[in-house]
Order: C-alpha cells, then structure tokens, then sequence
C-alpha cells in the first residue's frame, strides 16, 4: 500500500467514524446553549473550545461531519446513477443524435456552476440541505457522463468488443457486461475526487446560507458563524475549515491512491 | 479556421438561447404567479394585481419571454421590485468589482500554475517535485472562503497590510487594486494548486510521447524538449481546465465576496433572494451563465490557436 | 541568393566526406560505429548481453530478430537514450569516441548532429502543433550549425531531398496534413538535415504499406550511398534485411548469435535460430485439397460509404466510399485469401459480412439468407459466421476467464449448452487449438501472443461457423508463432473442413494459407483467382506493384524443401 492510500485512507475513515459515531454518542449535546461557557478555548473539558453559543466544538464537528458527507454522498450518488447510463448510452450510438443531444446537454449543463443552481433554487423554494444535493448532485451528472463516455468510446473501438457484437449482443448488454466493468475503477476513483468537491461545494453554499439552515450543524455554517468572531477566538474560525481541509485531503489522497494501485494511466478530471 | 468559428458561434447562440429559456422557466414559471410569490403570504390582492401588471404577467407566457429576452439584447433587464432601480444599472456597478475580481484571480491562478507545474513535471520524483505536488495537493483540498478569513486574520487583523474588507471604488486604481488583492490570492491559490496538478501531468503525459523522444534525437536536451515540444502541447488540456476554471472563479467571487463585504455580483444576489426580488434574480444569473458560456467559446477559439488539427475541421 | 549561402554551408563538411561511395566501405575499413563488449541491464534486469557489432561509413548493418531480443535497446543505448535503471559495461565507440563517457551535454551536441535516428511510428514521431518545416530547421538551429534563414532553407531543401518537394508539399504543413509515409520522410529529412555519419533506423518501414515501403527503403538506401553514412537498420523483417543490408546481426534475448556478409550468412545459416527465422519467414502451410462444395457466402454489389467531414456549418461533405460495389463469392470448403493495403476497405467488407456496418447498397447472403433483414443483422445468419482479430492483446475482455471468453459466441445459439455440456464443448474448444481443458479457468494475462491468438480461434470455432473471417489475425506475431498459428489453421482446416476468408496485408502470408486470393484497391477488388496463378502471373496493374514492392527472401541454401516441420516454441 502506498503512503497516499494509508493516510487517505485513515483520514477518510477518521471523518466517517466521526459522523456515523455522531448519531449514538457526541462529548456533549449540540442542541442546547450554555452562554456561560461561549467562546472558550480548547481545554481538558471542552478539547476544541466551544462556539459563540457555548455548545461544544467537537461535538459540532462531528455532527457537522454527517451533512456534509450526507450531502457530498447523495450529489455522488446523483452524478452515477444518472451520468454513467447517459455517457454509456451515448458512447454506444457514438455519433448519432442521443449522442448528440447528451452531449448538448452536458454543455449547458456546465454553463450552470452549482452555486449559480443552488441560486436559482433557493430563490423558488428557499434555501436547505436539498437544495445543496439538488445543485451539486446535477452538476456532478455531466461530469460522470463526460467522463463514462469517453472511456466507453476508447472501449468500444476495441476488439474485445467487436467479438461480443459478432457473438450477436446487444449495446445495452455489451455496456454492462463488458464496459461498465472495464471503467469501474475510473468511476471510483472519479467518484471519490467528486465526492471530496461535493464537501467543498456544501460547506460554500452552507457559508452563503443557501444550504443547511440551523439547528442541522455544517461546517460551512459553523464558518459563517464564525466570521464575526475571528479576531476575538480564532479557534472557531480555524477549527472546522481545518476539518473540511482534512476531510478533502483524506478523500484525495485515497483516490489518488486508489488510481495508483488500480490503473496508473486513469484519465480522472479534477476540476 | 473561420467555418470552426462560425461553428462555435452557432453553438454560442443556441447555448444562450437554451440557458435563457431554462432560467425563465424556473423562475417565472415554476413557482406559479411570481408576483404573489414575490410579496409573500400576506399581500394584498390588489397589490399583487398591480404588481402583476407592472411586470406584464398577464401577457401569455411566449410573449413574456420574448419580451425578457429582446429587452436583455437592448440592455434592458428591468427594474427591480425592491429598489425601484433599472437592473442594469446596478448591475453594472456590481459588475465592476466581481468581473475584475474573477479576472485578477485567473490571473494569479495562472502566473503561479504555470512555473509551479512546469517545474515539478521537470523534476519528476525528486524532492522539489514532491515538494511542489504536497503543497498543491493541500492547496486542492483548502476552502477558498475559509482560507480568506485566515489571510484576513493573518494579513488585517494581525499585520494591519490590508484591510479586512469592503471596496473604495475605482477612483484610485491602485487602492482598488489593493482592495481585491486579498479576495483575489484566496480565490486563486486553491485554483492554481489545481490547474498546477494538471499542468504537471499533462506534461509527464506529453514527455512519454514519440516526439519527444525524436525531438532528443535531434539532439535538445531534456529541457529544451519539454519547452519547446512539450509546453504547447500541454496548453490543450490546460486551456480545458482554465475555461472551467473561470465558472468556477466567478461563482467564488460571490461566495468570496460575502467574506470581504465587497459590494460586487454576489452580495447583490443574496440580497434578492432574501428581498424574494426575482427580477434581479433571473438577470444576474443569465449573467453569470453568459459570461460562462462566452468563456466557453473563447476557450474553444483557444483550442483552435493552440492545435492546428481543429482549424481544418468543421 | 539564399541558394549560394545554403551551399556554403552546405560545404563545410564536403572536404571529409568520402564523394563517391559506389565502393563498398567493408570492415576492413576504419569502423565508423564500435559496438565493443556492450551490456545492457535496466534495473538489474540483463537486457543486452556482450555485443560486438561495427558499422562503417556507407555500410547498411542490419539487426535482425524477434520482439524482446534487445534490438531497439542497442538503439537506444547508441543514442544515448536509454531508460532510467540503465546500467551500462563495455563501449560504444563513434569515430574512437566512447559514447557512454560522455557527459549528457556532449550527447546532445551529438545527436542530431553526428548521429540521426528515424523511428518506428510516423504517425506519432513528429510533434503535432509545429509546421514540418520547423521541425527540420530545428534538428539545425538547436546545434546552431547556420543562422536562422539559411536553416530553413536547408530545411525546404531537405525536404525536396526526402520527396517531398515545396512544391507539392509546403514546409508549411502540420504532419495531421500528410500521409504515413510523408511523415516518415519528414523524420528522415529531420535525422538527416545535419548529415549525420551514423544514420539509425528502427523499424523505419514496419508501419508503412508495401508500396511506400519500397519507396522509404530506397530512399535510405540512397542516402547512405550519396552520403556515406553509416545505417543502423533494425527490423525484424528478415526479407527487408536481405534487400537492404550489407552486413546482418541476429539477436536473440539479448544476445547477437549470429553476424555476417549478408549473402554469406544466409548461404551458411551456421546458428540453428537464424535457420528457424528465416524457415518461418518463408512458412507455407500444409493446406489439404481445397473441396468446393457448392456456394456459401455471396457478397452483391456492396457499398458501404461514410459521412465525410462537412464543408461548411451544414453543407454535408463528401462521403467517404470504404467499399465501392464489391461482389464476390465463396463456395463452401474454399479458403479465400482478400489483400490489399490499408484503407482499402478490407476490413469494412469483413465487418459488413459479420454484421457489424449496414451497408447501403447491394445484399450479402449467406447459404442463400441474407445477413441484414430490413437493415438489422439476422441473428440465425449471424451465427453462421465468426471472426478472427489482430490484435492478441485487445481482443479479450482482461476481466473475464478463458472459459467465459471462448463461451461467448454461444449467445447466438437459441438453445445454448448448459452445465456440463458447456463445460465440454470449452474443453474440447481448447484442445483443438492445441491448448489444455484447464487453462479455461484462466484469465487472458497469463497468455502469449501466440496462445491468446489460439484462444481467439478457439473462440471463432466453438459454434462451428459455417464462415470464419481471420481479420490480420497472424499481423501481430513473430514469425515463428505466425508459423505455428498457420499450421494449426492447416491443421483445423483438415479437421473440421473450414471456409474462411483471410484478410491480409502481407503478401507471403496470404499465398501460404489461401486457395484463391482477391485483390483490394479502393474500396473495389480489382483481381481476383486462383492464389499460385495471381501470384505467379498478376493481371493488374497493381496487383504486379504490390508484388514487386513486397521485398523478398534469397532462396534457401541447397534448395532446401518447400515447407520445412514446424519450428519449435
């Protein structure tokens, strides 16, 4: 195992166990506000400080851990489930009019970031976690079907492939008996690098207030909240920005492992 | 090379055209009558009726849209509820600090990617390589609004170099300049680590080709062939990545804008959606798509500059 | 006026260069390039071992083997452009100078300069987005030999040199404008802008067709008679070899086993792997009695265009016609051999067969039911006839086993065998190939070129095909593997009596293994018989070019008989 898969890996199931840990048992509770003890920096009690609201600093990184992997997660999973079968759709009529017409598709859709969705969205039906997931799970699906498609059509030319229509398959079929197992490990790896753009994008929308809205905890709330604050306890400005910065590197560092150890000559897209 | 511009061209209108429609749709049409959704649960139906009148919502839909889109061409984006302004106008005052903005950041982006990319895929596997592809690799993982508030902390706050936010106008250019430096080293470093990374590889990609290996023949050395066969070839990928950088960069512009109470684009949407003011909505979006898909086309023509392959096609 | 500046320069070396070099420069001379002792590890891994070699000036040397015998490596090292891990004992000496000593700034003022190599793949050898007149000027300007316009001069008249005049072609081009064999002019004009003493050539024509083969092997052979230069050739064409080459070396695994005055090394033949090479080269399968048997496959009147690039925004552009009316038959028991260079649309016409393009006008029938039903492939049809790829490594999905991979095919069949009977009909699938039942639990990496070739065929025959298409299927091997799959076609030939149609770009292969041969040109067939009459007496202008362009084998020593046993792996 590489260095990069160890500490991405270790990272990565760092932040997870955090989140998962979240739903049983956090070192206190999130919800209630001990005005008393704002403001604190971190001590034997409190080992990261407490917020403007006195609440507990790990706890509300903890908690915030959940949205955004939840998030992140779901914009994934929006990415895959409807990118791959578009892209393999279009790289098995390569040239004809769906191609075409994903493809269009797929360039307007990227005419649109996902803050500028997430605007639109909000505007209609206001703001929340949903509409995080909405905003960056569409932006993933031209993302994942650009990329499906362009692996698929590099497959498709090969011979192996020739053999399975002269053994009188269909498109479908070769597409998932044959294509979709040859791009898995570019999925993963590609999903995991959007999985990590996914915390990114969250935690901005949450700090612009167009994602999770209090009492749901996110870091980039958490980093709004913060704002006003940072000359006078700077802990919890830099505390949960640092959560994001390791969650991001442990999920980078794993894809990047992970494409080391499966395929070297990958054609992942970070963007 | 003109067919493929006129191409493009064509692909810019209908991309416009379609962007158009979708943001109309969704905010005109989806959400029911904008006018009582504008107002709130509360309106009096006669204020909603004037409002409706005000903003030709009785007309049918095709002519609305028409009418919003032969309007935008003239530079008429109608007036906002709120402020009782002409959206243009104050458009184009937010326009003057979130374009500059974007721009100062691509910029940097772009003068630090380059040397930095360069340098590493000169170095591969060796210390300076390692150093450079650790640093980009934590610049990639950085929130860009969150590494703002710590140059806040660090350079206003702490050094007093900068001020920690708001924007004195462009009377001084330089004191303008100043202004937007801050916004601007946040939002481009987290870009650079990224178009760094990609320079990097897309030259180690580059190096393994048969020209360069013919390119040694001839007898440049290592460095002479990764500058002169290896950089330009590189660009094509790069300027992939920098086109799409530039969304990304304005969309961070708003967000970074938030951090240092800039009055550009970004605080301007956020009010509106707070004020329910979908006039000023729907134009700063369609703005911003706009800016985006000339981007877009630009980088295509790019593309075209860049590789000789793609001016004989289409 | 710029003419007089390019002569001046071009004179500086006029004074060392022997003028006429219609006498043979032999090793007697002083040599021009030393190989002494030389061994090759990368990464501890031996890859040359003890290789004595000299070139002199004017001298073609060629080195001659199997893929993996190190020949490209001794190119390589001669350039002093060997991989990182190289570790490197003994000495290559250029006019006295020890290469290996040399600091990597003293290389580069070498190469290009005293030492030009051309490659093997023109298609990627030249740099995309720069014009080829630059590229030239280049190989002068990075060794400042002249200033700026007298370079590009030079470099134009390079160019005229190698055939490609200004005229014709510009100095003006990207290589995406030119063809194959122009771009591998323009890499010669590069290697040789500077007049190099030592010229090095690795597989310079392996890519190339036939015809333009002919053209780019006398155009080296030119060179280095006007010029006297020392070629390097490498090429593992041993038929090339014997037209070219003054002096040959046979590599094997790193090792030269065999060197010596060409005619005299292949009247001698002395070491048993240069026999087995030249033996395989010269393969001729033992094909039973062809017994035709009524008609089988019936191609009428097939064209099959493409949409070409379109001329303006919507203007459609001209379509491009792979195959132009082609009709042909093949009767049952009947082995058709189909060549022709590339682009001639052999390959469409076999995909056409298969059911894998529509075509838009004309009916292929096979037995009688045609292989499109209102434009669909029929499947009944289909399973009538299977197929044989080139490429050994990309015609296996790398993540299923041999068993599943061989299996496919059975999709065709309504009634599929199941379980055990499944099981059997692999097994017996891989032994008739000459592989054993349980390599079906393998997956395809474990194989060589040669197994998975046969493991390709045994995937062809497992539905018992009425039809089989070999598609370039012995293009990819080495000599003595392409024997051995030749003779287990033979072999399955005389087993199972198969019709096939066997699509080639090499003229000896083809005339080894077929009964009757048509020849392709342009998307029509423009000769067509019996394979010994065409090939003894071609009717068609072009068919007689290619054969005269195809570079052949001297006649074995003492006659030697027609077909020899097959050699051993």
């Amino acid at each position: 195992m590489s260095r990069n898969l160890i500490l991405g890996t270790l990272l990565t199931a760092l932040f997870l166990g955090a989140a998962l840990l979240s739903f049983l048992w956090t070192p206190y509770p999130t919800d209630t506000v001990a005005i008393t003890e704002r403001l604190q920096p971190p001590s034997a009690a409190h080992w990261l400080g407490t917020d403007h609201f006195g609440r507990d600093m790990l706890s509300l990184i903890m908690v915030g851990a959940r949205t955004s992997i939840a998030v992140a997660l779901v914009a994934v999973g929006i990415g895959l489930g409807l990118g791959v079968p578009l892209g393999l759709a279009a790289a098995a009529r390569s040239g004809g009019w769906l191609d075409e017409a994903i493809m269009r598709m797929n360039d307007l859709i990227f005419a649109f970031p996902s803050l500028v969705i997430a605007i639109l969205i909000t505007a209609i039906l206001g703001p929340g976690a949903l509409n995080a997931i909405i905003a960056i799970g569409i932006f993933n699906i031209p993302v994942f079907a650009r990329l499906s498609r362009g692996a698929a059509l590099s497959l498709w030319r090969r011979e192996f492939i020739l053999a399975a229509r002269t053994a009188g398959k269909s498109a479908p079929r070769i597409s998932a008996e044959h294509i979709l197992p040859n791009i898995a490990n570019l999925l993963i790896v590609q999903g995991t690098i959007q999985f990590s753009l996914g915390i990114l994008a969250e935690a901005g929308l949450s700090y612009v207030g167009l994602g999770a809205q209090p009492p749901i905890p996110s870091w980039g709330r958490m980093l709004a909240d913060a704002q006003t604050m940072v000359a006078l306890a700077p802990h919890v400005a830099i505390l949960p920005g640092l959560a994001i910065v390791l969650t991001v590197l442990g999920l980078n560092l794993l894809g990047d492992g992970l494409r080391d150890r499966l395929d070297p000559r990958l054609g992942v897209v970070r963007t | 090379m003109l067919a493929y511009a006129l191409k493009r061209l064509v692909i810019l209108a209908l991309s416009l055209a379609v962007a158009s429609l979708v943001i109309f749709v969704v905010v005109e049409v989806a959400p029911g009558d904008p006018a009582s959704f504008m107002l709130g649960i509360n309106a009096r139906p006669d204020t909603i009726a004037a409002l409706r009148a005000e903003l030709g919502l009785d007309l049918p839909v095709h002519e609305r849209y028409l009418a919003w889109v032969t309007g935008m061409v003239q530079g008429d984006f109608g007036t906002s509820y709120t402020y009782r302004a002409p959206v243009a106008q104050m458009v184009a005052e937010r326009v003057q600090v979130s374009l500059p903005l974007a721009l100062y950041a691509l910029l940097l982006s772009t003068l630090i990617a380059f040397p930095a990319g360069i340098f590493a895929a000169a170095r591969r596997g060796k210390p300076g390589d390692v150093a450079v592809m650790g640093a980009t690799q934590l610049g990639v993982a950085v929130p860009n609004f969150w590494f703002a508030m710590l140059l806040v902390l660090l350079f206003a706050l702490k050094l007093r170099w900068f001020s920690a936010g708001g924007f004195p106008g462009w009377d001084d250019p330089l004191q303008g300049l100043k202004a937007l430096t801050l916004p601007a080293v946040a939002l481009a470093l987290p870009q650079a680590a990224i178009l760094a990374r990609v320079m990097r590889s897309a030259l180690i990609d580059i190096l393994h080709e048969d020209f360069i290996r013919t390119a040694r023949a001839k007898g440049l050395s290592r460095r002479q062939a990764l500058w002169r066969h290896g950089v330009r070839n590189a660009l094509i990928p790069v300027l992939t990545i920098i086109g799409l950088q530039f969304s990304f960069l304005l969309a961070g512009a708003i967000i970074i804008e938030q951090v240092f109470f800039l009055p550009g684009l970004g605080r301007l949407i956020f009010q509106a959606i707070t004020q329910r003011d979908l006039i000023v909505v729907e134009s700063v979006v369609m703005l911003l798509v706009f800016a985006v898909i000339v981007v877009t086309f630009l980088t295509d023509l790019a593309y075209a500059a860049v590789d000789p392959r793609l001016r004989g096609r289409r | 006026m710029i003419p007089s500046l390019v002569s001046k320069y071009l004179g500086e070396r006029e004074g060392q260069r022997p003028s006429h070099l219609s006498d043979r420069t032999q090793s007697d001379s002083k040599p021009l390039l030393e190989i002494d002792a030389l061994s090759l590890a990368i990464h501890d891994k031996p890859i040359l071992k003890n290789l004595t070699l000299t070139i002199a000036p004017g001298e073609i040397v060629a080195l001659t083997g199997e893929s993996g015998s190190g020949k490209s490596m001794t190119a390589l090292a001669a350039m002093g452009l060997l991989p990182q891990g190289a570790e490197i004992t003994g000495a290559l000496r250029l006019d006295g100078t020890d290469l290996c000593a040399l600091s990597e700034r003293r290389l580069c003022a070498l190469r290009g300069r005293e030492i030009g190599m051309i490659f093997q793949e023109p298609m990627t050898a030249l740099n995309p987005v720069q014009r080829i007149g630059a590229q030239v000027a280049e190989t002068i300007l990075v060794h400042k030999a002249m200033p700026r316009g007298v370079a590009n001069a030079r470099a134009a008249e390079m160019l005229a040199r190698v055939g490609l005049p200004p005229e014709r072609v510009p100095p003006t081009r990207y290589p995406h404008e030119l063809s194959g064999g122009q771009r591998q002019r323009v890499v010669i004009a590069m290697a040789i802008a500077l007049r190099p003493k030592l010229l090095i050539a690795d597989e310079p024509t392996t890519a190339l067709d036939v015809t333009t083969q002919a053209q780019i092997l006398d155009l080296l052979r030119d060179l280095v008679r006007e010029e006297g230069m020392g070629l390097m050739m490498i090429t593992h064409d041993l038929a090339v070899v014997s037209e070219m080459a003054d002096r040959i070396a046979v590599m094997k695994s790193g090792e030269i086993v065999e060197q010596g005055e060409t005619r005299r090394l292949f009247a001698e033949m002395r070491h048993p792997y240069t026999r087995q090479l030249f033996e395989a080269s010269r393969h001729r399968a033992d094909l039973p009695e062809p017994r035709p048997d009524g008609p089988l496959l019936r191609v009428a009147e097939v064209t099959r265009h493409y949409p070409g690039p379109r001329d303006g925004l919507f203007r459609p552009g001209q379509p491009h016609i792979a195959v132009n009316g082609v009709s042909l038959e093949v009767a049952r028991g009947e082995r058709v051999g189909l060549v022709g260079e590339s682009g001639c649309g052999k390959s469409t016409l076999a995909r056409a067969i298969l059911g894998l393009e529509p075509v838009q006008a004309g009916e292929i029938t096979l037995g009688g039911a045609p292989v499109y039903r209102h434009g669909k492939p029929d499947r009944a049809v289909r399973r009538r006839v299977q197929v044989v790829f080139q490429d050994p490594y990309g015609s296996f999905n790398p993540r299923h086993r041999v068993g599943r991979l061989i299996a496919e095919p059975f999709h065709l069949l309504d009634d599929p065998p199941r379980g055990p009977a499944r099981d059997a009909a692999i097994a017996q699938a891989l032994s008739d190939v000459g592989l054993k039942p349980e390599h079906a639990g393998q997956h395809i990496h474990a194989f060589s070129g040669g197994q998975r070739q046969r493991i390709a065929i045994a995937r062809a025959l497992i539905i018992r095909p009425e039809l089989v298409i070999f598609d370039e299927a012995v293009s990819a091997l080495d000599v003595r593997v392409r024997a051995q799959i030749l003779d287990l076609i033979a072999d399955l030939s005389r087993q199972y009596g198969l019709t096939y149609l066997f699509i080639s770009h090499d003229l000896s292969v083809v005339r080894g293994i077929t009964d009757r041969v048509l020849v392709m040109r342009g998307g029509e067939i423009v000769e067509a018989g019996e394979t010994e009459t065409v090939f003894d007496n071609p009717a068609h202008w072009y068919t007689k070019s290619l054969l005269a362009a195809a570079p052949s084998l001297p006649r074995p020593p003492g006659g030697g008989p027609e077909d020899d046993p097959e050699p051993d792996a």
